[in-house]
């Protein structure tokens, strides 16, 4: 569905520095299934989630979104088929919890058109979707960090676009959140058959959600496949210097990740 | 026109009808008050030709004028407080904010200092000075923001535009300190916001620009409201974040210098009405831009009101009176919500 051939990205820090972010880096999302992003701080995940939305247009290679190169979409066209969930989202103004999922709707409406009955019905069907339909008319910015973070969820459903790129959706979430922010993603990718791109810090999150991990370090991938084959203890020293146990937990279904200590 | 099944829809034009109805009764009802009181009904009344109608004659040549200067400074500066503090992303956002008032103050001040003496299509050169200056001071602000980066930071446009005001504000005071008494004190007058006008050429040549901003804020609304979630998700919903913002800054400048080269800097209209609409009408820009523009006019309107007949035959600067209402209701709003 989405492909990532061989893009590079440096940033340019003065007239002679420059800092590659990525290097040569590619990735296949193929449609229906929940790719993680994994490595270090600095490794060039965000940069990549924003190359894959086409927010930043990468020096060498390129993306290419349902065989079409990126750079053919218009922005309109190319939000009806991507939606991002940042990291945090906040809201200056008092918008509402519908407010915010409506806004969603932007890429399917002309310049002067209002919000029809049909689109109050998508946005209400997201609100569900993510279990948020009791906040409907809350005020944004009064909400939690996990209600915020689904509410925002809610309105990259009410975009209707078929891949979700979301940049360390638990980063700033307690351990209950984080927990149902990966069911409802989970459960969106299973009933929705949403594609997802995650990017985060959380291993275990990770082994949760993803069906396939990419690792990034340094700006370059030295892994990609399926989660029970990539996560590993080597894969992990090599990523993060950790040295780690990594066991399959029977309860929750999936591998888990427990640090032990630096490695030497 | 409207499919009036939608609640939405039915929101909008009520909100707009009430807001315009307040608009038009201030228009309507202000121009009655005065030295000598008037009738309404008298003014209207087409039986007796113009030139006996003594009440007409006062209602559209005397008063009519400055109450439209008024709705027309008071609805630009709101205007344009609005896009200025969504773009911001930052509720203290206003036309002073950016060094626009500062730098139209500079204009008119150095017109007055040195008896500037051009004119163009009948616009004299204070107002003229003014506006140069409004939107000169916004070109700096925005050049300078882009300069390092694709796209505009809010932190870099208002760390600029403070350090701007300061800087024209010390421009402003240094060359008044080298003019003599007389100029000063007219600079100092201007300064304070006045809605002295007595015909309708200076409304006619403010109005082009206006109408100018008006037509770009017409693609703003829901942008705004995207935009001041966050320039990026604003991005990833199909927004072209930087032709907006391109677009907002022309409009808002050119509506700001319009509004001060015909009242001079009014203060804490631009700030004070988009918050008073907000609590009114929620946050969707698509009713807060129309309803501030309206009901910005209908409250400079007021307040001029109040400046011309609390103290007559005396008249207060306008933008004392907006400042010793505003700033009182600006501190309760904020202590309210705390």
């Amino acid at each position: 569905m989405l492909q990532a051939h061989a893009v590079s990205f440096a940033y340019n820090r003065g007239m002679l520095r420059r800092h590659l972010v990525l290097d040569q880096v590619s990735v296949n999302v193929e449609r229906g299934t929940v790719v993680g992003l994994l490595g270090p701080n600095g490794s060039g995940k965000t940069t990549l989630l924003r190359i894959l939305s086409g927010m930043v247009t990468p020096q060498s290679g390129h993306v290419v979104l349902n065989g079409q190169p990126l750079l053919s979409f218009t922005r309109r066209g190319l939000a009806r088929q991507i939606a991002v969930v940042p990291q945090e989202t906040y809201s200056t103004f008092d918008f509402t919890v519908l407010d915010i999922v409506l806004m969603g709707r932007y890429p399917h409406l002309g310049a002067f058109e209002l919000e029809g009955a049909d689109d109050l019905e998508i946005a209400r069907a997201a609100l569900a979707a993510t279990d948020t339909s009791a906040l409907e008319t809350r005020m944004f910015a009064t909400l939690s960090g996990g209600e915020k973070q689904r509410v925002v969820i809610a309105s990259a459903l009410a975009q209707a676009a078929n891949l979700l790129l979301l940049d360390e959706p638990t980063s700033s979430l307690d351990l209950g959140y984080q927990f149902e922010i990966a069911s409802i993603l989970r459960r969106l990718n299973r009933e929705r058959a949403a594609t997802m791109v995650v990017s985060t810090h959380d291993l275990n999150f990770a082994a949760a959600l993803c069906g396939r991990v990419v690792l990034l370090k340094e700006g370059r991938v030295i892994a990609d496949g399926a989660t029970e084959e990539i996560l590993t203890a080597s894969n992990v020293r090599a990523l993060y210097g950790m040295d780690a146990d990594v066991t399959f937990h029977e309860r929750a279904g999936h591998l888990t990740v427990v640090p032990i200590g630096r490695s030497q | 026109m409207a499919d009036t099944t939608s609640p939405l829809r039915r929101r909008f034009a009520t909100t707009l009808l009430a807001f315009g109805a307040l608009a038009a009764a201030a228009i309507l009802l202000a121009p009655l008050v005065g030295s000598t009181s008037i009738s309404l009904s008298k003014a209207f009344d087409r039986s007796q030709p113009f030139a006996d109608n003594v009440d007409a004659q006062i209602f559209f040549v005397a008063r009519l004028p400055r109450v439209v200067a008024a709705a027309l400074v008071g609805g630009g500066l709101s205007l344009a407080g609005v896009v200025f503090q969504a773009l911001l992303r930052n509720p203290l956002a206003s036309p002073d904010t950016l060094g626009v008032s500062a730098g139209a103050s500079l204009g008119a001040m150095l017109a007055i200092t040195f008896h500037a003496n051009f004119s163009f299509f009948g616009i004299s050169a204070v107002p003229l000075a003014s506006f140069a200056g409004s939107i000169g001071a916004l070109a700096i602000v925005y050049a300078l923001s882009t300069a390092r980066q694709r796209g505009t930071s809010t932190m870099v446009l208002l760390l600029a535009g403070v350090t701007l005001t300061a800087l024209l504000s010390a421009v402003v005071r240094f060359v008044q300190y080298l003019a003599d008494f007389t100029e000063t004190f007219q600079t100092m007058r201007w300064m304070m916001g006045s809605l002295d006008v007595a015909s309708y050429a200076p409304l006619l040549a403010a109005l082009v620009p206006m109408a100018v901003a008006c037509a770009g804020f017409a693609f703003l609304p829901r942008v705004l409201d995207l935009i001041s979630i966050g320039a990026e998700s604003a991005a990833a919903r199909g927004v072209d974040v930087v032709r907006a913002e391109r677009m907002a800054l022309v409009s808002a400048s050119l509506a700001v210098g319009a509004a001060v080269s015909l009242g001079g800097p009014v203060a804490f209209v631009g700030i004070i009405v988009p918050h008073l609409v907000r609590l009114i009408v929620g946050a969707d820009h698509r009713l807060v831009l129309p309803a501030s523009a309206l009901f910005g006019g209908a409250f400079l309107i007021g307040c001029d009101l109040v400046a011309r007949t609390v103290f007559a035959p005396l008249e207060l600067p306008v933008g004392i009176v907006t400042a010793i209402i505003g700033g009182p209701i600006f501190l309760w709003l904020l202590f309210r919500r705390a």
